[in-house]
This record gives C-alpha cells, structure tokens and sequence, in this order.
C-alpha cells in the first residue's frame, strides 16, 4: 500500500468551535463512501478553550490514526494562529482552508504573550496554496456563531476524493431532526464556504 | 438518554474504542457495568447507560467499582468496571486479594492509560498491575479490536476463573474507526453460591489460594503461547523484527511496512517461547512498548537478545514520527528530514476556566489573599495553578488537598506560623476520597480551611453526574449529598462552616478572609452548577462602556476567557512612573451575564449589553 492512497485531513482549532463535530462529518462521509477510516484527536480539555485538533484519515487501508508531521494535504483551520501553529503539520503544497476569524486567549488578552502580527502574511510565505476568508463574521451575520462549522465544511468540499453533495448530506444527516430552519441555514453556510473559499 | 437499538452484525459501525468497549459488554450479555469518569475511559460508562437492558452506575470511585463488579461476578453475573490508570492505583486494594479469589461471572477491568499526558497527572502503566496481581492482560489495537478483545476477555475470565485486564490508552479510547459487531449472546447467571473458603480471605483461607493464583499464571501462560490473539505480520525485511502491542501497533505499521511484526493481542503472561522464535527468524529483535520496558525486561531474562527502550523513549507515544528516526538505522535507511514546512512560533493556548465558571470568583479572591499555602485537587479547579491567578500550590491526587493540608500544618516551619493553609477540592472529588481526608482535619483538629466547591458536577471530565448532583448515570433522581450535615457529621462545628454563592465577590472575600485567621477547621461551601450542565442557566450578556473603562484591568483577574483587552496604554504617573492601561471588552456572544466582574470594576463600566443580534447567536439551539 503506498502512502498517497491514504488521505489526510488535518482539523485544527480551539475548544467548543466544533472541530471535532467537523472530523466527524469528514470522517463519516468517507465512511459512506466505502473506505477505511481513522480519526483521531487530542483534546483532553477541549471544552477548557485548549487547542484542539482532529486528524481523519481515510483510504482502502488505513494504520495509524495519527497523521505523521509533514504528511497533511489539507489544513481546515478554524483560527488563523492555530492555521499558523499546525502549518509544519502540512506536506509542501498542501492546501489550507482557514478561517480568519481571530480568536485572542486569555495568555495573550492579559500581556503575558503577543499574537502573531499577521498570521496570513506568514502563511502566505510558506509553500501551501492558501485560502482564507472570514468565516467568523459570516456565521454571526448568519445568525449563529456555530455555522462556522458548516461554513469550512464548505471550504473542502469541492477538493475531497467524493463529491461534494455526499459531504453536505453527511452535514444534513446530523440536522434532519432538528427543523427545516437549521437544515437551510446550514445548506446556506455550507454554500458560503464552497464559493467563499475558492 | 436515548434507548439504542441493537445493531445488525453486519453493519459496519464508525465508533471510538470507548464505544467500541460498551458495545462489547452488552453484546457479551454484561449485567453490571461500573465506572468513575476520568479522561480518557469516561465515555464507556456514558455509551453503557444507553443499553436499558443492563444495570450501569457512577460509583462513589474506582475502588468501589471495582467492589461493585466484583459482587456482580460473585453473583454469577458478568461484569465490568471502567477506569483512568491512576484508578486502578484506587481500586487496587481490592484487586490484589481479588486475584485470589477469581471470577465467577466474567470479570473484565478495562483500564485506560493517558500515554501522552493529555490530561493526567502521571503517565504510568498499568501493564505492571497484570504482574503484580497475576491477571491476563489484553491491548486493543484499534477500536475493532477494543470491541473484539472486550468480548473475548468475558470469556477467558470465565474459562480460567480470572479477573481480566483491557488495557487501553488514550490513543484507542479517543480513535473512531470501522467497528463490525459480532452477534449478541445471553449469558447464563448461575446465582451466588455459599462458598466461604474461596470468598472470605481470611489468612486461612488466602493461604491456600495462593497456590492456585500460582498454578493458573503457567495455564494462562501456555494459553499466550497458543492464542490466536497474538499473532505474525511476516512482512518482507528479516533485518529488523518487532514485537508491538496496543495502538503502538499500528504506528509500526505505518513506519515500517516490510518489516515481520510480532502482534501481541494477549500481552501478559506474554508468550515468550513463540516470541523467542520470532526472535531467531530475524536480524535484530525490536521491543516497542509503549511507556515502560516491561516486555522488555522479561524477554531479556529469558536470554532473548534485543534492542527497546535504550532507543526509543520511555514517556509518550511511539507514534511514526518518533518510531522512524531511531529504528530507521537497523535497516539501513538513511532519513530525509521529514518536514520542510519549519515550526512557527506561537503563543500557547492553555485549557482555562470556562466563561462564568463558578470557580473564578474563589480564583479572584485567592490570588488576592496573602500568606497562604493553596493546597489543589484534581478538577477543574487544578487550572486555578495557572494564569492569571496563579493560586494553586499543590496537586497530585484524588483528596489530597484535604491530607495534605493537615501535614502542611503541622509540619510548618519556625516563622510559618502566620501563614494560613487552606485547601481546594470539588464536591465530586470530596466524595471519591476527600471526606477521609477532611475527617483527619477535624480528629487532628488541624488549622486549615476547606474550600468545598461544589458545581453539583463532575466538571472536567464534561459535566457528569455525582451524588451531589442528585443524579445518577442515566439522569434519574436519587439521594443529593447535603454538604453542610456531611461537614457536621465529619466533625466540622456548624458555625465554622459558611455556604455561599460564588458569585457575590464581597461575601466571598469577607467569609475567606475570616475563616483562614479563625484556628482550628472550617469549610466554605460553593453552591453554585457547573456551566456545562443544564443546571446552569445563563443570564443576559454584559458589555463594557469604553467611555467609563480607566484600563485598570483589574477585570482581567478574574481570568474569564469572554473579557478580552480592546488596546493598551502606557502612561506616567505624577511620580514619574509608567503604568500599563488595558482597555477591555466582552466577548458579548460568549458572556453568559454572571455579573462577577461587575464586583471588580470600580467605575461601573461593565454594563449590561444589548446587542440583540448577540443574544439571538447564544439562544439559537
């Protein structure tokens, strides 16, 4: 089995933006398309405001859940700092899908470090092809801050090796119980990120 | 919670290894199934409570689930407990004269080792238990195999009378992957049946016991000679063979594709014969345990030539990353520098309190508090160690605050005298281990307050039922703990112990301040929920009025992650001095209105918000 038949998908974060409820739409839809799949993440304190990333991987065959340093394809980053954070994570060329929707901790909000200046000029100098837009902003004027989710979902969906409809059913699935209302705006979100991003 | 319907044993399930555990228990036709939460085995027990068919609790803590399950197998019952490593080290009292004794019912101690510190205060293995108390033990690889082991470590025990060992690590607790049930069985209950010189350990009755726990470790181990459960990758490459257990095997996999793979399923007593043939097909032999050289050890008493832990680490996990660089070189394969995307330096982003987290008033007040010893638990409130507050001076395990505190007063220095010990724990962990601790306080009538926090909640592990929330695992009323009688009863005196609200700073304040200079024991009990459970109801956001904010920032100590600061200012001061000005404002969507930085704002600038569309954002469900 030759690596390039695994697919990797690194998700990176912070606690309660739905990083983990992103892997795991990824990870299902893959899963509906028949393939072997792993996902993995750390986030033993993800509801404290920590770090939190998810790896999927997917293919014929997959091992190890853990996608090795150097050996993501795509980045979907729902913070820029931490787009920038886990960018060493990428293979050269990867593609990056980040929101840039900037979200302080309180280490920094108190003096104790400072935020990268501009985090996509520094990702921008790194051999990935970069996306990004503000898909903070876009969720609030939605009408609720959780559709970043759905926005970034959004953002990959037209570059996964399944078609994109098969993503957004997966998104679907997991609103079908809870009103027409949330499954359009999430349909609306998840159409956001598709142009917005590409 | 919701009833699960049975799945069809062909249905290709995408579930983690905790999951994958619950799944098994029920299909093995499990009756009692018993667990503390602890990252990362919490889940088991929560994925068990959806199956109606069986009886699953929180118990009190690790020890008494594991009494609770083995009264089960006593019964005839299958059984299960679930736990963190360092729950085990709780519960093993009762393990190792349970080894003695054996299974009846199906015995199985699922046993979650958090290799890579994601959220523990040691990294240990609990691979020793299994020598220690001479149990069998099994490592999953992967969740398929978490579900496969499960159900196969009902059977073992019962087929050698033995309580069993699942080992787990966060690596396989946390990893979803395809899972293929197997069909259901029912399982037989034969009853508890009188049989005194087996089941009462008395010195008398133990010694003749000990024989057999001896005969059956040299069945056991024929059987890890035999068992199909430990099995050959042969692989392509004889230049370097490895014997691997759990998710390290996988990561070998990865690494090392060609490579013969000796896969141990049934990892102790560890098939040393069939390993030591293994040996002899390849060039070099390579141990990759994860933590501590314990196969390692055997294997090389037993004139076994190898290479393991003086080339790979003995801390964390053995993923490929760090695999491939130290083993590489065995077969001859020079690495290229792997990334060539360099590091970027960023700020690190520590686990905080939540917004209006309970707990940030009591952080607030004990960062402002001189003289004092804090002495920690393990919670949520173990976070108060870090910034802003920097309030928390010791943690190590379940109760130790309240023991703790009576050694640090009582063992103070010449010229301590002054300085006041005051310990910190949650209701759940006060109920796990701290009453011995706070009945030690009062019998020795030690000198130290006691900050009873009590959120109704086991917080850091998602916000899960205890006896103090009146709760049980499903949700369903029962007993709630009344703190204050549980105080009185431990020898407290009824006017030294205040119960409060953390949200009323002054009181806070005033109440600490009394009760650390009082000699002798008091207790201050929180009584406020825990945000992440429904208990908490939040109240309108808050704003700042810039045109009020003097940039004091005194605010920002209180340390909730929804005050954020707009921009800073340096000025000098009449004396000449600079002084650093931090305007704030609040992250209006996250701010759940608890009003405690109102109390720390001076100039009134904190100031209901009524941004509507905010409000909206957060009532959107």
């Amino acid at each position: 089995m030759s690596e390039s038949a695994v697919t990797n998908i690194l998700v990176a974060g912070i606690g309660g933006q739905g990083v983990m409820t992103a892997a795991d739409i990824i990870a299902s839809t893959a899963l509906a398309m028949g393939l072997d799949v792993k996902k993995t993440e750390v986030a033993g304190m993800a509801q404290r405001g920590g770090v939190v990333t998810s790896h999927v991987r997917f293919g014929e065959k997959v091992l190890s859940p853990s996608i090795p340093p150097g050996e993501a394809e795509i980045l979907l980053a729902f913070e820029p700092a931490e787009a920038l954070r886990w960018s060493s994570h990428l293979q050269p060329d990867a593609m990056a899908m980040v929101n840039t929707f900037a979200q302080e901790p309180p280490v920094v909000s108190i003096g104790l470090f400072d935020y990268p200046e501009n985090p996509m000029a520094d990702m921008a100098r790194l051999p990935l092809s970069l996306y990004h837009y503000d898909a903070g902003h876009a969720a609030i004027e939605l009408g609720d801050r959780r559709l970043v989710n759905s926005i970034m979902l959004g953002a990959i969906a037209d570059h996964l090796p399944f078609p994109a409809e098969a993503l957004l059913e997966s998104l679907l699935q997991r609103f079908a119980r809870k009103g027409e209302k949330l499954l359009q705006l999430n349909q609306q979100a998840f159409e956001l990120g598709q142009s917005a991003f590409s | 919670m919701n009833a699960v319907n049975p799945v069809t044993a062909t249905q290709r399930q995408f579930i983690s290894g905790n999951e994958a555990v619950a799944q098994a228990a029920r299909d093995a036709g499990c009756r009692v199934a018993a667990a503390y939460p602890g990252t990362p085995s919490t889940e088991i027990l929560e994925y068990v409570a959806n199956y109606s068919d069986l009886y699953a609790e929180w118990s009190i803590n690790e020890k008494v689930s594991l009494e609770v399950a083995i009264g089960a197998s006593m019964s005839g019952s299958r059984a299960l407990c679930a736990m963190k490593h360092v729950g085990l080290n709780v519960a093993s009292d009762a393990l190792m004269t349970q080894t003695l004794i054996g299974a009846v019912g199906g015995l199985v101690i699922v046993v979650a080792d958090d290799v890579g510190l994601s959220s523990s205060q040691n990294e240990q293995d609990s691979r020793y238990w299994g020598r220690f108390a001479h149990l069998p033990v099994l490592e999953p690889s992967d969740a398929q195999e978490a579900y496969q082991l499960t159900r196969t470590a009902f059977d073992i025990s019962e087929q050698f009378e033995v309580p069993v060992i699942v080992r787990l690590t966060t690596r396989i607790c946390h990893v979803k992957g395809v899972v293929v049930a197997e069909p259901a069985v029912q399982h037989e209950v034969s009853g508890f049946q009188k049989d005194p010189t087996r089941f009462v350990m008395v010195p008398g009755n133990a010694r003749h016991r000990i024989p057999k726990m001896l005969a059956r470790d040299g069945i056991l181990k024929d059987f890890a000679e035999q068992s199909e459960l430990n099995r050959i990758d042969p692989g392509s490459d004889p230049r370097m063979g490895i014997v691997t257990s759990g998710a390290a095997y996988y990561h070998v996999k990865e690494a090392f594709p060609n490579a013969p793979v000796f896969k141990l399923g049934f990892s102790h007593p560890a098939p040393i014969e069939r390993i030591r043939a293994f040996a002899d097909s390849v060039e070099t032999l390579v141990v990759v345990e994860e933590v501590e050289p314990l196969l390692e050890t055997e294997l090389k008493a037993a004139g076994i030539a190898l290479k393991g832990k003086d080339l790979l680490p003995r801390i964390g996990e053995l993923t490929p990353a760090v695999l491939r660089p130290e083993l590489s070189s065995l077969i001859g394969i020079e690495l290229k520098s792997a990334s060539l995307i360099p590091t970027a330096e960023v700020f690190p982003r520590p686990p905080t309190m939540c917004v209006a987290c309970p707990h940030l008033g009591i952080y607030y007040c004990l960062a402002h508090l001189r003289n004092t010893i804090i002495s920690g638990d393990i919670g949520c409130y173990t976070l108060g160690a870090g910034h802003p507050w920097n309030a928390l001076d010791t943690c190590i395990s379940m109760g130790a605050s309240l023991s703790m505190a009576v050694g640090l007063d009582k063992g103070r220095a010449p010229g301590d005298e002054k300085k006041n010990v005051i310990a910190v724990i949650g209701d759940s962990t006060f109920l796990h281990m701290g009453m011995q601790g706070m009945l030690d306080i009062t019998y020795n009538n030690a000198n130290v307050t006691v900050l009873l926090l009590d959120n109704r909640a086991v917080g850091m592990t998602g916000g899960q039922n205890a006896p103090s929330s009146g709760l049980n695992l499903r949700g369903e009323e029962t007993c709630q703990v009344d703190f204050r009688k549980l105080c009185e009863a431990l020898g407290v005196k009824p006017e030294r112990i205040t119960e409060l609200n953390p949200y009323e700073l002054p009181t806070l304040f005033k109440a600490l301040r009394s009760e650390t200079k009082v000699e002798g024991p008091s207790v201050i009990i929180t009584n406020q929920p825990c945000v992440l459970t429904e208990r908490y109801s939040q109240l309108p956001p808050l704003k700042v009025d810039l045109d009020k904010c003097t940039g004091c920032s005194n605010c920002l100590d209180v340390g909730c992650p929804a005050i954020l600061v707009e921009r800073r200012e340096t000025v000098i001061k009449p004396n000449g001095r600079e002084k650093e000005l931090s305007f704030v404002k609040i992250d209006t969507a996250a701010c759940t209105g608890c009003d405690l930085c109102t109390d720390t704002c001076a100039p009134d600038a904190i100031v209901p918000a009524i941004n509507t569309n905010a409000i909206n954002a957060v009532e959107v469900k």
